[in-house]
């Protein structure tokens, strides 16, 4: 027996007006402007994998999933419903009717097939690739022994089947990220190697244009199949502002939203200003800021050394050290990530019990090395970090580095403990899957891999895929306990010493309406474009 | 003068091939893995280590620089890490802000350097000299990311007379040419204030002031056409300062030239980027020497065409 699930046609309306149920109706019409310090890389969905055009890519794109606007929450987007198979191998989407491409053209099963395929082709270099994995014929074709994938059949024009090698309760998650989202073969092939700078999806803006280091101008799509959405007519992303400037320019009304954020150093006078009350959204992000220990070399080869780190850090004294951005962590799962134990209480800040269990452990002279990415706030954090060490008599020297090179050490396994703070450690998507294999199983404590702990414990991995194997919708709970006795686990062999949970601040003008998780969404970050307006649109 | 130029050209020339061989090394010997960057977190093994092979990173070193020299010579920057795209066509697209912006500093270092010499050489001595000349020593050695946001903070938030980023008009350039420009302007003050003195002491001054021609037009006509002429020489010189320059200013005031593709670049440790922006940059700075070369001798015949 299959079961079906039929998404609620009403959809664009009923559903996504939801969150928007604050007072004020949202208008159609006006603009918006957002600056980044940064140009963006890339609009390939494929290709970009940076927070920056993650979220721009969303408001252009579409897949065959998404999540309800400022939630974590699954639902059907481009598919109007879907099917799962007993055994969890074989997915069927049903595509909406009425589908439309930028340039016109209907989205059909072929796009999809064609979108997967490209992101697991080696010819395009996407970091999405592997996520594919449980696809059947992923190995051929990314090892260059087909040209298409055996798993993904379109039987007619509306309807995609896909066959897994293994079931995998993250696969509608998949569905859902960047690397899946549709793209019209046709468009892709006549840009070329410009494909990344002029993209044509099928998502709620529509691109009009890119000027290099300046501004990339989006507007507003009257066919996207979410009837009224976007509310705005106009998206601007202006490039090259930085954020001290960007804050300056908003106080002008010249722009609307910071899009890097509120620069530490003008946070608590921003943040004391009663004018900025209703322009600052507060919300959880799917981040963990965490200090790795190489567990495979001394002295952090010994869990009491381990378990020490943990007790020794101050997290109260480093949250305030950032301004109260976030909140003290217990666990590596963040507050706002499915499977996070509200019972565990993780490590407590305990110097005595630390130095206990270093003396226990005949480890009472560490000399060791922190590494840190040389951004502010990281080497202030790490300091701390320092201190709070030395405190229990653990020395440890601070190499802090640029970005790439915290992370090759960390890689390759040299640096004996490293701070995460800036790493883009935030969540590709909300499963608490997401936070295990790469960064604290076994596949990541390779050399070059993200697990910079190198910790692999094989029964815990054996765990994590029955966990998710769990593929029907009445298994979803379990699974979620399963992972969360995982990460309980995972603590108590005390790999990370988890310091806090950043929380979002996004600063917007008074013109922009819309809830504040939309400024803070857990998926679109910085901001969920889509379903934010401007109060004085026409 | 031919054989000048040509030998000129010939070290120019190998100097380039010096500049790509040392930034190739350099980009090289950062310890860091631009695949790890790329891949991210949840890559397997297999992905990374196709991304590798797909950037040609795990051929040897020696052939991935031949490889990289041969397409330079056709005009081939290579396609960037992460946006996939001709580097060639991303520099092109940024060249043409980073040069006008070079020439508004050039334009802004003159404006500042020549009247502050004149006037400080005039008076020499006085308190004004003095006070000019302590401002100069200033704004040499004031760093340019303190001299931008001062001057975005003063004149484009609390005074509101330019815009506080953005590009496009002469407004846009005001404040950035100004901040390239100032330390250029206050060594130039300093220059043309002793190079003003020197001749000042001339015979043909002191003819001119004896037949009774007003001393604005002493030091304006013939002082300021003898004394500029060294000035003039070392303009050259200064695109290869502007060059470094160019990375800060351009992230002070979002201005889209080559520094701040640069700086992005770095950040994400996109090579080909880096490679190519170095080389033109190079290019840049070598082609100023060279034309510094060959008007020194034009204006002081004392420098011997060897």
């Amino acid at each position: 027996m299959k079961r079906l699930f039929v998404a609620a046609l009403a959809i664009g309306c009923a559903a996504l007006a939801a969150p928007l149920a604050f007072g004020e109706t949202p208008k159609q019409g006006g603009s918006a402007v957002v600056t980044f310090n940064n140009d963006l890389t890339t609009l390939d969905p494929q290709v970009g994998y940076d927070w920056q055009n993650w979220s721009v890519i969303k408001s252009i794109f579409d897949g065959l999933m998404d999540y309800k606007p400022g939630t974590t929450e699954l639902e059907p987007d481009l598919a109007k419903e879907f099917t799962i198979s007993d055994d969890g191998l074989t997915y069927t989407f049903k595509l909406r009717d009425g589908l439309k491409f930028h340039n016109g053209r209907p989205v059909t099963a072929a796009d999809v097939k064609y979108s997967i395929e490209r992101a697991v082709n080696p010819a395009t270099q996407s970091p999405g690739a592997g996520y594919f994995s449980m696809i059947k014929g992923h190995d051929e074709l990314s090892g260059g022994k087909a040209k298409e994938m055996s798993g993904i059949a379109t039987p007619d024009d509306k309807t995609v089947v896909f066959t897994l090698t293994r079931p995998d309760a993250t696969f509608l998650h998949l569905m859902a990220i960047n690397f899946a989202y549709v793209v019209p073969k046709e468009e892709v092939d006549k840009a070329g190697s410009d494909w990344g700078k002029k993209p044509v999806g099928s998502g709620a803006f529509k691109f009009v244009e890119w000027v290099p280091g300046q501004r990339i101008v989006l507007e507003r799509n009257p066919d996207n199949h979410r009837a009224g959405i976007p509310y705005l007519d106009k998206l601007t992303f202006e490039f090259g502002q930085d954020p001290t400037v960007a804050v300056l320019r908003l106080g002008k009304g010249e722009i609307d939203i910071v899009g890097d954020g509120i620069p530490p150093a003008q946070f608590a006078q921003i943040m004391a200003d009663p004018a900025n009350k209703e322009l600052i959204a507060i919300g959880d992000q799917l981040h963990t800021g965490y200090v790795t220990m190489n567990v495979t070399a001394p002295p952090f080869d010994n869990l009491k050394v381990r378990q020490a780190v943990n007790m020794a850090i101050n997290k109260d004294r480093i949250v305030r050290l950032i301004n109260n951005r976030g909140v003290p962590a217990t666990q590596a799962l963040p507050p706002a990530m499915p499977g996070y134990n509200h019972q565990n209480k993780g490590y407590a800040f305990d110097p005595e019990g630390a130095k206990k269990l270093l003396k226990e452990a005949g480890a009472e002279n560490i000399s060791t090395e922190l590494y840190a990415m040389n951004v502010d706030p990281n080497p202030r954090i790490a300091q701390a970090i320092q201190q709070d060490l030395a405190a229990v008599g653990i020395k440890a020297e601070i190499r802090s580095l640029a970005q790439a090179e915290v992370i090759a050490a960390g890689g390759s396994g040299k640096a004996p403990m490293v701070w995460s703070g800036g790493m883009a450690w935030i969540a590709d998507f909300p499963d608490p899957a997401n936070f295990y294999y790469g960064i604290l199983g076994c596949a990541g404590a390779i050399e070059g891999g993200w697990n910079w702990t190198k910790y692999c414990n094989k029964k815990l991995d054996s765990r994590a895929e029955k966990a998710d194997a769990m593929v029907k919708p009445d298994q979803s709970e379990g699974r979620i306990a399963a992972w969360q006795g995982i990460f309980d686990d995972v603590l108590k062999d005390a790999p990370w010493a988890p310091v806090f949970n950043e929380k979002r601040f996004t600063y917007h003008s008074a013109r922009l309406g819309g809830d504040p998780t939309l400024f803070t969404d857990p998926i679109h970050i910085p901001v969920n474009y889509d379903y934010i307006y401007a109060k004085d649109g026409k | 003068m031919i054989g000048y130029i040509a030998r000129r050209l010939v070290a120019s020339f190998l100097i380039l091939i010096g500049v790509t061989m040392v930034t190739f090394a350099l980009t090289f010997m950062i310890p860091a893995d631009p695949v790890a960057m790329l891949a991210g977190r949840n890559a397997t093994a297999q992905t990374r280590e196709q991304i590798r092979h797909q950037l040609g990173l795990d051929r040897p070193l020696p052939v991935q620089y031949v490889t990289y020299v041969a397409r330079l010579a056709v005009g081939d920057f290579g396609k960037s890490y992460a946006r996939k795209t001709d580097v060639a066509d991303l520099i092109a697209s940024r060249l043409p802000p980073t040069l006008l912006l070079m020439l508004g500093a050039i334009l802004a270092e003159l404006m500042i350097g020549i009247p502050a010499g004149i006037y400080a050489a005039s008076r020499r001595g006085s308190g004004a000299d003095k006070v000019a000349m302590t401002l100069s020593f200033v704004t040499v050695s004031t760093p340019q990311f303190v001299v931008g946001l001062t001057l975005l903070y003063v004149f484009a938030y609390l005074l509101s007379w330019f815009p506080l980023s953005g590009y496009g008009s002469l407004s846009n350039l005001i404040l950035p040419a100004l901040t390239l420009g100032m330390a250029g302007g206050g060594w130039y003050s300093r220059m043309m204030r002793s190079s003003m003195i020197e001749v000042l002491r001339q015979d043909y001054i002191r003819t001119a002031r004896a037949k009774g021609m007003g001393e604005r037009r002493v030091l304006l006509v013939h002082g300021l056409r003898n004394a500029a002429l060294p000035i003039i020489a070392m303009i050259g010189l200064d695109i290869g300062i502007f060059m470094s320059g160019v990375v800060v200013v351009e992230n002070v005031f979002g201005w889209p030239g080559i520094g701040q593709l640069m700086w992005q670049a770095i950040q994400s440790l996109d090579i080909p980027i880096i490679m190519g922006v170095t080389t033109v940059a190079a290019l840049f700075i070598v082609l100023g020497n060279f034309l510094a070369d060959l008007v020194a001798p034009l204006i002081d015949p004392r420098i011997r065409l060897r």
